[in-house]
């Protein structure tokens, strides 16, 4: 397994130059001058030059990469155009906002999906399987954006239950912690409780038909134990391979969910950093976010040799 | 024993225990505000940023300040005295103005304060054309001797909007003018928290207890700024539902800029209200790059000012008439130098005479390229509109349409606009930034030193200087209209008319000052 893994992470360094090319390109090629941003609207052409000077974008673009590229190697991300701070401090300063929102939704979705897929696969064409599936369709359909509004409409506005935007730190308390993150959490799992719910029923009733599962039946096994034992363990390759997916998607609900509910995390961050073409900052959030991508993929291969005895590296 | 034989000294202990605790605190009291903007740099001189301009109000100070009237009035200043010969300009500071670390404000830091800004704002280059010299006399008091009299030293130095000359210590003015500071040290009314400040989140000001306001009543950006809240939060929320959101759920207590198409969500609701604080409001703008066919050719601009009528842009954009006013006038209506005599059988949609022009000037119906930015509520229907009413007076037009930030960038280039340059866009001034021919950056027609659009004529800069150099307020204004009637003669934007935004603030929050810019002394929040 650990030369695997080591092929596994070789593997990455390649996916990463890619990504960093790309990446560079893209930003380049886009429109915008971050030195026109930075002046303002009122500042001279000379002005503009000045900045553009300052932060080396009159240098020609090939070296402008290799000078950024050779930073990276040595784990300088550079420093941000605008927040004049160095961009690893930006992202550590955004960066528990984002886990905490994406672990609470994961938690979330992961809790409530897989109950209710096996839950409609065991009742087959029962009203609740028909219930399941009909929310699972209506989870995926409305966008993120809608939901959030919807639920701020509702539980923080009419109800005030829950505060409408915000975040707290977790070292500022934990009732606070928990109260900002319950409506931005549920907005964003949704969609994962309905992708999740979908595969786990698809994946369930697909074992449940399987020998081993008649076999476990007729031995006289309890209806908990089969599923339990026999029939979940089977169907989880499938389910864990699509929460491991859904972490890519969750990237982009962060930066819908994190902007409805003004939370500094690193989607806001991404998005600001974007519009305002502060490209060492997207440069650095675009890696961090391909290593997850890379690392989360990583761990669900590794995952099924446990859940699949079967399955060896 | 008797619990009478020890009620004394039982008595005598919880005295001593309450005289042993401390004091009970004052709640703190925190404005909770919704900025136009997210504050990402902290120097108000490296940037003329609107955001950054505000946050240079609530810590630094200024030297002059314009009144609710426009006029200029001393602020940190306790004597102005002018010589006969109006060349030289004795400053002395007021009593007791401190910096934040608790060291005297002296008259060098002033002196170096004035440097720093004037090498980056162009009507601090125009002043400084005038100084042959700036000395300290003593602690307190600093000369400005000029070469020639001008009525600009006021002016400039009372600058409401961007970039305005906030006073900072002189090891801070020092920094060379492009690169940003980072010693945040002020002496204005609220300190900036540098540690509490998160970029893209929030930024923290706290009373400074030390503060010496002004004995009289507070005036536009004038006066005595009396702090009476605690602390001041801006809270950045860029999505605008959620920061109404917020507001309506009593997590925030201000909102500098809703937009226009919620406001009848906020007036449905009884503990909000709305506050218009800038009375002389904001002006759209027509602006034209004047170094391409067809635009080379004035008459073809002119064309542009017969096919334009300012009610039609207002209407598209901002809707409702109590948040705009046609004003047939270069600078803002209701300000000293507007004058609308010049633009008089201007901008009525007169699509013959813009015809007959384009004819005159030999239009050989070359596409416009007009620069469309779709990302800003303000500015998204300008464009539309002004394509319409070009078509209809006879103009090709091809809109592009962009986000704001490439607009900025490429209406910088000089490029053709089939390769890549432009030939117009639209956008909106503060009107406090367009108040005079020196300050208003689009009636800048010095050719490669002017703003984007690059206009070239010598009759409009002769003007402007001959502005510069009168003292005579009856005779600025003259020179005010001539250079208007100038304008329309060799037409270096077009002005589409004023419109107003509102502050909304929740039930409790009293006393916000009309003034250019938002401020934040003299807030009461109950």
């Amino acid at each position: 397994m650990l030369p695997y893994i080591g092929r596994r992470l070789l593997a990455t360094i390649p996916v990463m130059a890619v990504v960093a090319v790309v990446v560079f390109l893209l930003l380049r090629l886009t429109t915008g001058d971050p030195a026109a941003i930075i002046a303002g609207d009122n500042a001279t052409s000379q002005d503009v030059a000045a900045i553009r000077t300052k932060l080396g974008l009159d240098r020609p673009m090939a070296q402008q990469f290799v000078i950024w590229i050779g930073n990276v190697v040595r784990g300088d991300f550079g420093e941000s155009f605008f927040f004049k701070k160095p961009v690893s401090q930006l992202i550590a300063e955004r960066l528990e906002p984002t886990l905490a929102l994406a672990a609470s939704t994961l938690l979330l979705a992961v809790t409530m999906a897989v109950p209710l897929g096996v839950l409609a696969a065991w009742r087959r064409g029962s009203w609740v399987d028909r219930a399941v599936m009909g929310l699972s369709v209506l989870g995926f359909s409305v966008p993120v954006f809608v939901i959030g509004y919807l639920l701020i409409y509702l539980v923080a506005i009419q109800l005030a239950w829950l505060p409408v935007q915000g975040y707290q730190r977790l070292a500022d308390g934990v009732g606070g912690f928990v109260q900002r993150l319950i409506l931005p959490s549920v907005t964003l799992a949704i969609v994962y409780v309905a992708l999740i719910a979908r595969i786990t029923r698809a994946s369930v009733l697909e074992v449940l038909g399987a020998d081993h599962v008649r076999t476990a039946r007729a031995k006289g096994l309890g209806d908990v134990t089969v599923l339990v034992r026999h029939v979940l363990r089977n169907a989880a390759v499938p389910i864990v391979t699509v929460i491991g997916l859904g972490v890519a998607l969750l990237i982009g609900g962060v930066v819908v969910t994190e902007s409805v509910y003004s939370i500094p995390g690193l989607g806001r961050l991404t998005v600001d950093a974007v519009l305002a073409r502060d490209y060492p900052t997207v440069q650095a959030v675009i890696l961090l976010f391909s290593v997850v991508y890379v690392l989360i993929n990583l761990v669900v291969d590794l995952s099924y040799t446990f859940l699949d005895p079967r399955i060896r590296y | 024993m008797s619990v009478t034989r020890h009620l004394p000294s039982l008595v005598a202990v919880v005295l001593a225990v309450l005289a042993l605790m401390p004091p009970p605190t004052a709640a703190q009291t925190t404005l909770r505000v919704v900025m136009h903007s997210d504050l990402k740099i902290v120097d108000p001189i490296w940037t003329t940023a609107y955001i950054v301009r505000n946050h240079g109000y609530l810590v630094y100070d200024t030297l002059f300040a314009m009144d609710a009237k426009g006029e200029i009035k001393p602020q940190m200043l306790d004597k102005v005295d002018v010589s006969k010969d109006q060349l030289t300009y004795t400053l002395t500071l007021r009593d007791g103005l401190l910096w934040h670390d608790g060291k005297p404000v002296t008259a060098e830091d002033c002196v170096a304060s004035i440097k720093r800004w004037a090498a980056k704002d162009s009507m601090g280059q125009k002043m400084m054309g005038f100084v042959k010299d700036m000395a300290v006399v003593n602690a307190k008091t600093f000369r400005i001797v000029l070469s020639e009299p001008t009525g600009l030293v006021l002016g400039a130095l009372g600058k409401p909007s961007s970039n305005v000359p906030f006073m900072m210590p002189k090891r801070v003015a020092e920094t060379d003018p492009n690169t940003q500071i980072s010693d945040f040290t002020g002496s204005g009314p609220f300190v900036f928290k540098k540690d509490d400040w998160k970029p893209g989140d929030k930024a923290i000001y706290v009373k400074f207890d030390q503060y010496k306001p002004r004995s009289e009543a507070p005036s536009g950006l004038a006066g005595g700024k009396v702090v009476k809240v605690d602390r001041v939060e801006w809270k950045w929320i860029p999505d605008h539902q959620t920061a109404i959101n917020a507001l309506l759920a009593g997590e925030v207590d201000m909102l500098e800029s809703p937009p226009h198409d919620l406001y009848p969500v906020l007036k449905a609701d009884a503990n909000v209200r709305l506050f218009n604080s800038n009375p002389l409001g904001n002006q759209y703008t027509f602006r034209f790059n004047t170094l391409h066919k067809p635009f080379d050719n004035p008459k073809v601009r002119q064309a542009v000012l017969q096919a334009f009528n300012q009610e039609d842009f207002l209407k598209g954009v901002i809707g409702d008439p109590t948040y705009y006013k046609t004003c047939k006038s270069f600078f803002p209506c209701g300000s000293p130098m507007a004058a609308t005599k010049p633009l008089d059988g201007y901008l009525d949609s007169n699509f013959e005479k813009s015809k007959a022009l384009l004819k005159e000037a030999s239009y050989d119906g070359t596409p416009l390229v007009l620069m469309h930015s779709t990302d800003l509520a303000v500015l998204n229907n300008l464009a539309p509109v002004a394509k319409s009413l070009l078509e209809k007076g006879g103009f090709k037009v091809d809109m592009v349409s962009m986000d704001w930030q490439t607009l900025v960038a490429r209406r910088a280039k000089k490029d053709p606009p089939a390769a890549g340059g432009w030939h117009a866009f639209l956008t909106s001034w503060v009107a406090a930034d367009i108040l005079n021919p020196v300050m208003m950056g689009f009636l800048n027609a010095s050719c490669e030193k002017a703003m984007f659009g690059w206009p070239c004529d010598k009759d409009i800069e002769g003007l402007r200087d001959a502005f510069a150099r009168e003292t005579n307020p009856a005779k600025q204004r003259q020179i005010a209209e001539q250079v208007q009637m100038r304008a329309v003669q060799y037409p270096t934007h077009v002005p589409l008319g004023q419109w107003y935004g509102a502050f909304a603030l929740r039930k409790g929050v009293e006393g916000v000052l009309e003034a250019p810019v938002t401020v934040f002394w003299n807030v009461t929040k109950k």
